[in-house]
């Protein structure tokens, strides 16, 4: 089991108190509202597709740290990349977080997406970081609205422990 | 509307000797992440001591049967030590009689029993409910539900900006219309004592039943229902250094014998034919089914080791143990203690300023602090404080000094990363 300290590194601590890409989108194509009735966490992902990729995204709510940062580093990943990669990071995101995938042995496209590897030590913590990823899913499929909980929810089924 | 403090601040009792008591509960010795556990989540549930644990493998290691039915020797021992639990219990909380005590899975249950067994025989369209905003959803849901169901009104006792029921407007929710009371003796929340037994008197004064929700209290003061003079009382064993999936809920007899059941089967019954089934007496008529005969039976050894050490001085040594952990915080800068009542018990919420609370429990817990975060089923109460949650540290009488400075000494450092 890895130090769980070091979920709060330095680059989440920093998005945190700066998060990227944060504030509403005019005119967005795609947006999605995500929240957490477990512990009160919600955030909203707007984005503007142009062709197959996401020209601009953005993100605002209410979250703990660990939400937020994980927020601001997947607006900043996914910007200007395509539908299919940012399907692709958050397939792998998630499948981090619930631990179905070791980071350090198997091949990804995280990148320093891996700071959040150590939530899967932390089954009442895997939502938190999760939550903008599932939000953003709902909004590339123009789902309206998404919650950790919802059986609506397309990214639902099974999220490890958490 | 403050409580009466002479309730919680006992007559001189003797000091705990806490490290003798903490000798008892083999959890304590726990240290996590190779740092001492401090052990501040006991509003959620409480640790069990050796004397609860022992009992519990004696009934099943030497008289386990089901109770109440074969005429062979375990099962009478059995039943004997399963009434006896009900005795002892009933003693716990000063009950004029043992069939007023009905073993449940816990409050949640006892509430919803009294939401079943009376709410739906007796609260008709139009009729009111009054609960107060500082109830644990287990004593709001089951309330909304029956009000749908049956067209009832649910009003509600607005608090203060320290906690507390606002004054006079209990009074006011009053109508020819209310038909019951529901509050919470301590919130879970905030730790504010409410005043139930002038609340009850207002009721009963106009012939209302009041359910005191007692899972905060039972635990942290001393419960004496024929003094209230409540008509319901609930509680659970869990936050009672018992297991869980016992609770108890009190009753006055006279309303329970009125009362339907809430589930039916074996046990709760005289007798049976397809065409009519007569119901057992009061408390059977409440236990349908096999109830956890081991579980009440560690509820019953729990309250003996409670009232051995004596209510008083647990009641005394938490407020010590309060008055210093508040005294701490409020020290502190960038800390926000939510819930400031004159009269509170054992309960310390609490925010951080630009720290979410759940990123101040993981941190706690790694430096071996375990406190709760959320909302604390209570979604009311953060609504009317602007929260969305808080951090809650809550204390038991195996608590010490030195777990509160670890306390104030995790909060410093989670401020230290945040900063």
């Amino acid at each position: 089991m890895s130090d769980p300290k070091s979920l709060y590194q330095e680059v989440i601590l920093d998005h945190n108190r700066k998060p990227r890409n944060y504030g509403e989108l005019a005119q967005a194509t795609h947006k999605a509202e995500g929240h957490n009735p477990l512990c009160g966490d919600h955030l909203s992902v707007a984005l503007n597709l142009e062709g197959d990729h996401i020209a601009s995204i953005a993100f605002h709510g209410e979250s703990c740290a660990i939400c937020k940062a994980s927020a601001s580093m997947m607006t900043a990943n996914v910007k200007g990349k395509t539908r299919q990669d940012a399907e692709t990071l958050i397939q792998e995101f998630r499948d981090m977080a619930t631990g179905q995938i070791d980071v350090e042995k198997q091949p990804h496209h995280l990148g320093r997406l891996t700071v959040f590897a150590g939530v899967r030590d932390l089954p009442t913590r895997v939502k938190c970081a999760i939550l903008p990823w599932h939000t953003l899913h709902a909004a590339l499929h123009s789902v309206a609205d998404t919650s950790t909980e919802s059986e609506n929810d397309p990214m639902h089924a099974p999220i490890g422990d958490a | 509307m403050s409580a009466s403090l002479s309730a919680l601040k006992p007559r001189s009792v003797p000091a705990l000797d806490v490290e003798r008591i903490r000798a008892d509960f083999p959890i304590l010795k726990l240290r996590p992440g190779g740092k001492p556990l401090v052990y501040l989540d006991n509003a959620a549930s409480s640790q069990m001591p050796q004397q609860v644990i022992d009992r519990l493998v004696r009934y099943q290691t030497t008289q386990h049967a089901n109770i109440h039915r074969a005429v062979h020797t375990l099962s009478e021992i059995a039943t004997a030590e399963y009434e006896e639990a009900r005795r002892k219990l009933a003693r716990f909380i000063n009950a004029r009689e043992e069939r007023e005590v009905i073993f449940t899975s816990g409050t949640t249950e006892a509430i919803n029993l009294v939401m079943h067994g009376h709410g739906r025989k007796f609260i008709c369209a139009g009729d009111e409910i009054i609960l107060t905003t500082l109830e644990h959803h287990s004593n709001i849901v089951p309330w909304q539900m029956l009000a749908e169901e049956k067209g009832a009104r649910i009003r509600v006792v607005p608090i203060n900006d320290a906690g507390e029921l606002l004054d006079g407007e209990y009074e006011k929710l009053f109508s020819e219309r209310t038909r019951l009371v529901g509050v919470t003796h301590v919130s879970n929340a905030l730790g504010t004592v409410n005043p139930v037994k002038q609340m009850i008197a207002y009721a009963r004064a106009r012939g209302v039943p009041v359910l005191v929700d007692g899972a905060q209290a039972a635990p942290h003061l001393k419960v004496d229902v024929q003094d209230l003079d409540c008509d319901f009382y609930a509680f659970s064993g869990h936050k009672l250094c018992g297991p869980t999936g016992i609770g108890v809920l009190y009753g006055k007899a006279a309303l329970l014998e009125r009362m339907q059941p809430f589930k039916g089967g074996g046990d709760m019954i005289l007798s049976v034919t397809f065409e009519k089934t007569i119901y057992n007496v009061i408390p059977q008529k409440f236990e349908a089914g096999t109830p956890p005969i081991a579980a009440a039976i560690g509820l019953g050894a729990a309250v003996d080791y409670l009232s051995a050490i004596g209510m008083d001085a647990i009641a005394a040594h938490e407020h010590k143990l309060l008055d210093y952990a508040t005294a701490q915080l409020a020290r502190m800068p960038g800390v926000r203690i939510i819930g400031t009542a004159g009269a509170k018990a054992a309960v310390l919420s609490f925010a951080l300023e630009g720290v979410h609370p759940h990123d101040v429990g993981t941190l706690l817990n790694q430096d071996g602090v375990a406190v709760r975060t959320g909302h604390h089923c209570a979604q009311p109460v953060m609504q009317r404080f602007k929260v969305p949650a808080t951090s809650r540290a809550s204390f038991a009488f195996y608590n010490t000094m030195a777990e509160v400075d670890a306390l104030v000494a995790g909060i410093r450092n989670v401020q230290k990363v945040f900063s």
